[in-house]
Parts: structure tokens; sequence; C-alpha cells
């Protein structure tokens, strides 16, 4: 199994963390896993985008070209995403903030409403979480059944008590993919 | 029991790793896309209670780092292109006074202030000695954080073995890029290498002065020097090439890279092997010494090379100079920062195979 993921959004809705956590998840999973992030020199509002792989053998390439799945967190990463996608493959989108259909009809098109999921949480900050719940159930290449000790060293312990909504976010996310 | 798994950029692990191999001293001065490792080392050394210091200038804290590994210390310093350009006066002084030390340069665009994407344009400065004068030094190339982290590791002892400069060799992509890494037990400075050679301590020991120097105007004496510097080349030769091989033996096709175009041409030789192409891929660990033993083995064989490299062709002289016309030699790369795709490198294969 590899799973080559393309996560793109704005500067500020957690794409980073989202593929940090994903890959941090895949290593305690036993997996192989790497992750490459590119962002500019922007303080916020720029866009940022992660190259993701988890594998069960060594990863050749750390760069994602033709991803197998495809996170799409605003409007702006519509294209980007719609651009390299594998054919056939799982494209994720943030159905809060994109309305637009997408023009992939080949893909597998899974939409999470993760603001609004995020929101009845009681933070819209839990939106890439809901995404990242999402992504698992789609692809099952990370089960996210480590999360939690994931969280508490991915966290400084003033912020563990978060824990439990992140965890309720996923839980959402999850329900989401049929 | 080894250590569990940590997920770690390639600069935070290669300042993890040099701290474990008993650096004591680091001097750095910020430049992207290395400013994690000095971040690192702002963060961590203090807490080891060795020595950090931030530069006013990447020439600075070259001097710095020859000041103190003159001493005995180990020590280290990092940068990216431009900054490592700046460092080259310093390190053909340590290489003229036979002084360890370790220099990271985690590789930028270029030329000039380039860009901060990722790039293999500084082969030539690298493994050429890149400064003034006739010299070498250790230049070791990493593919990825874990292989990052254990060549820094063990820079640290082949330095001192060797008593020259160890260059870890890396770019943008290994020093952003997040991978599992796990790491060696911390290196007791009790049992680091005595340097009876180093300057200092006269207190204690009451031995004559070590001058440590790169000027003699006596120019018998320096061709001497110089003669016995390159005899040890000689041996370093024989003894420290290293090289990873895949699939070599059943390909006629064989690509050569290094670093970050050696895991994109492994990723190329995985999609030509679905497609059933046999390539092989031959990836130099050391750049100096350059492994040309195995390589010349392949070349007796008549294989036939591509390089791939993320400049516009200089490790292929390498090759070239191995091979010494006996197959053919052919080059696939990007520069600029653009870092050329599995998909590229897998039309280049099927073009030279004709398929």
């Amino acid at each position: 199994m590899t799973e080559k993921t393309f996560m793109a959004g704005f500067g500020g809705q957690g794409v980073i963390s989202l593929g940090q956590l994903w890959v941090y998840c895949g290593m305690k999973e036993s997996k192989e896993v790497t992750f490459f992030p590119f962002y500019g020199a922007e303080k916020r509002g720029g866009i940022a985008r992660a190259s993701v792989i988890v594998s069960d053998s060594e990863i050749a390439s750390p760069l994602v070209t033709t991803p197998d799945s495809a996170i799409v967190m605003n409007i702006d990463s519509l294209k980007l995403c719609e651009d390299c996608l594998k054919k056939g493959g799982t494209l994720l989108i943030n159905s809060s903030l994109v309305k637009q259909e997408t023009t992939r009809k080949d893909a597998r098109v899974i939409k999470v409403p993760c603001n609004e999921i995020a929101e009845q949480l009681g933070d819209v900050r839990f939106a890439n979480m809901v995404m990242m719940g999402a992504l698992s159930k789609a692809t099952g290449a990370v089960k996210l059944d480590k999360l939690e000790a994931v969280l508490k060293s991915f966290f400084p312990e003033s912020k563990h008590k978060f824990i439990p909504k992140n965890l309720e976010a996923i839980e959402a996310g999850m329900k989401v993919v049929k | 029991m080894a250590e569990e798994k940590r997920l770690m950029k390639g600069n935070e692990a290669i300042a993890e790793a040099a701290i474990r191999a008993g650096c004591t001293a680091y001097f750095g001065y910020p430049i992207t896309p290395q400013n994690e490792l000095t971040a690192y080392m702002a963060k961590h050394m203090l807490d080891h209670k060795r020595t950090f210091i931030q530069a006013e200038s990447e020439v600075s804290a070259i001097n710095m780092v020859y000041g103190a590994a003159a001493t005995g210390a180990r020590s280290m310093t990092s940068s990216s292109s431009p900054g490592v350009s700046l460092k080259q006066e310093g390190i053909s002084y340590a290489c003229g006074a036979d002084v360890p030390c370790v220099v990271v340069n985690v590789a930028r665009s270029g030329p000039g202030l380039g860009g901060i994407s990722p790039s293999q344009g500084d082969y030539f400065q690298s493994t050429r000695g890149g400064g003034h004068g006739d010299y070498y030094h250790l230049v070791l190339a990493p593919k990825s954080v874990q292989e990052a982290a254990d060549l820094t590791f063990e820079a640290f002892d082949l330095a001192d073995e060797w008593r020259m400069p160890a260059m870890i060799l890396a770019d943008g992509l290994i020093g952003q890029m997040m991978e599992g890494v796990s790491f060696p037990p911390m290196r007791d400075l009790k049992t680091l290498p005595k340097k009876a050679w180093a300057a200092g301590r006269q207190q204690e020991t009451h031995r004559p002065n070590n001058h440590i120097t790169s000027l003699n105007l006596m120019p018998a004496e320096l061709e001497q020097q110089n003669l016995a510097r390159f005899k040890r080349y000689d041996v370093m030769k024989a003894k420290l090439q290293r090289s990873e091989e895949v699939n070599t033996d059943q390909a006629e096709l064989i690509l050569v890279a290094y670093g970050t175009s050696a895991r994109i041409a492994l990723g190329a030789l995985q999609m030509a092997k679905a497609e059933g192409l046999e390539v092989g891929l031959f990836r130099p660990i050391t750049l100096w010494p350059f492994p040309e033993q195995k390589l010349s083995e392949l070349a007796a064989k008549g294989k036939r090379f591509l390089v791939v490299e993320m400049s516009m062709g200089q490790m292929i002289e390498d090759v070239r100079l191995v091979v010494n016309g006996r197959c053919e030699v052919k080059f696939y790369g990007r520069c600029g920062g653009m870092i050329p795709t599995e998909e590229e490198v897998l039309a280049e294969i099927k073009r030279l195979l004709g398929k």
C-alpha cells in the first residue's frame, strides 16, 4: 500500500498541521512516511500546500506529482488539485467554502462540510481535523487509532484540554464518508 | 533497545545527530532553507552545556569553527549555498591546517543569491575544494532524513580520523521534509578521540606549544606538506568510497544520482519496472571520495548511464572521468530550484531505450 496525498488550502486553515499529524499517526502505525510542505513567505493568508506519503515499503520520491487523493480546503486550491489528481483518484472537498462543482468527472468526490461541522463542535479551527477523519475513512491508509497519544506529544500540555474535541472532530469527519 | 522513531525535519535531525555525536561548539548565521538547524542548535546546545554562537556573518562563523576546532572541540557550522560560498576561505584554511570540523550545506538554487528552492548546483564547489589552493575534503550526500542524521553523526568521527573538514551536502528538500528518524545514543564526551595535536591546555599538560596554521613561507616545506596530505587522500580513496546500487545486475541502463535526485530516480525506476523495463540505480553516498571503483566495474560490463541531477550537469563530469569513454553517458537535469519529477525521468528512460 502506498497512499500519496496532496493537501492545499489557505494559510491558517491547518493544512500543514493536518499533513504533519497524518504522517505522525502513519509512523505510529508502523508505516514509512514523508511530508514535504510548500508555503510562501507570507506571515498569514498565503497558500499552504503539502505533499504527504504513507507506505508499507520504502518511499522513493518524496514529491507527490500525481496524488491518489487530494484535499481541497478552499476555492483557490480546487484547480491545483484537479490538475494533478490521479485518474480515478479521491477528491476530498471542504464544501463549506467550495461551492463550485469539480470538472473531474472521473474522480471519487467526497464533500465534507468541514467548517460547519467544526463550528458545531465549538470552533472553526477543528476544520482540518474533520477533514483528516474523512481522509482516513476514505483511503484507509492511516487508521488514526493512535491519534490521542500523537496529539499529546504534538501539542504542549497547556493545549491538552482541546484533545477530546479534536477526537470528536475526527469522528465527525469519518461519519461523512459513506 | 533502539529509541522510538521521531518525526522530524531533515534540518532538525542533522542538528540532533550533531549533538549526539558530541558536537561541543556550533557557530551559525541564518539563511533559508537551513534555519531550523541553527534554531534547533540555539534551543538545545545550551541544555547540554555546550557552545552556541550566532555569529555576525558566515565568515565569522567558519572562523569561529576553525578556532574552536584548533583547540580540539568538535566544531560545526551550517548554511545554505550563498552562505557556504562565503565560508570557502575558512574551509581552505582548515584543510591547509589539517583541522577537523563539520560543515553542512542545505543547498538552494543559484548562482548568486538565486532562490530558496532545492538544488544540486554546489557539487563542483563541494567536491573540487571550493576555496583556493590544492585540497579536497570529505563530502557526504544523504538521501533521506534518517541518512542525514546517520551521516552527520558519522561525519564527526571521519573528520577527526582524517583531520579535515567533512561536509554534509544536502538540499532544501532534505532539510525541509519530515520523515521518521531514530538516533544513536548520546556520545559520552569522555570517550571522544584525544587530540594530541590540538592547541591550548599547556597549563594541564606542560607539553610544547602546538602551532596550528596553514601558513608556510618555505616552498620546499609546503610542497612536502601538500604531498603528505595527498598521500592521505589516496588512502581515503581506497577506504572510504561508498555507494548504493539497485537492480544494477539486471539492467542495461543505469541511472546515476545522489541525494534528492536519487529518490526521484528510484521512483522512475519503479515506474519503469511496472511497465516491464529493467533500469538500475547507482547512488554515490560519498561524493568525495567519489565511488569510482564500483562505477568503473559497471562501466566495464558495458552498461549505459543516465545521470540525473538538479543542476545543469556537474556530477556527470565525475561519471565521465570514471567511464572514460567505455560506454554511453547521458544527462537529464532541472535547475533553478525546479525538481525533476519521476514522470519526466521515466520519459527520458523510455526515450533512451527507444520504447
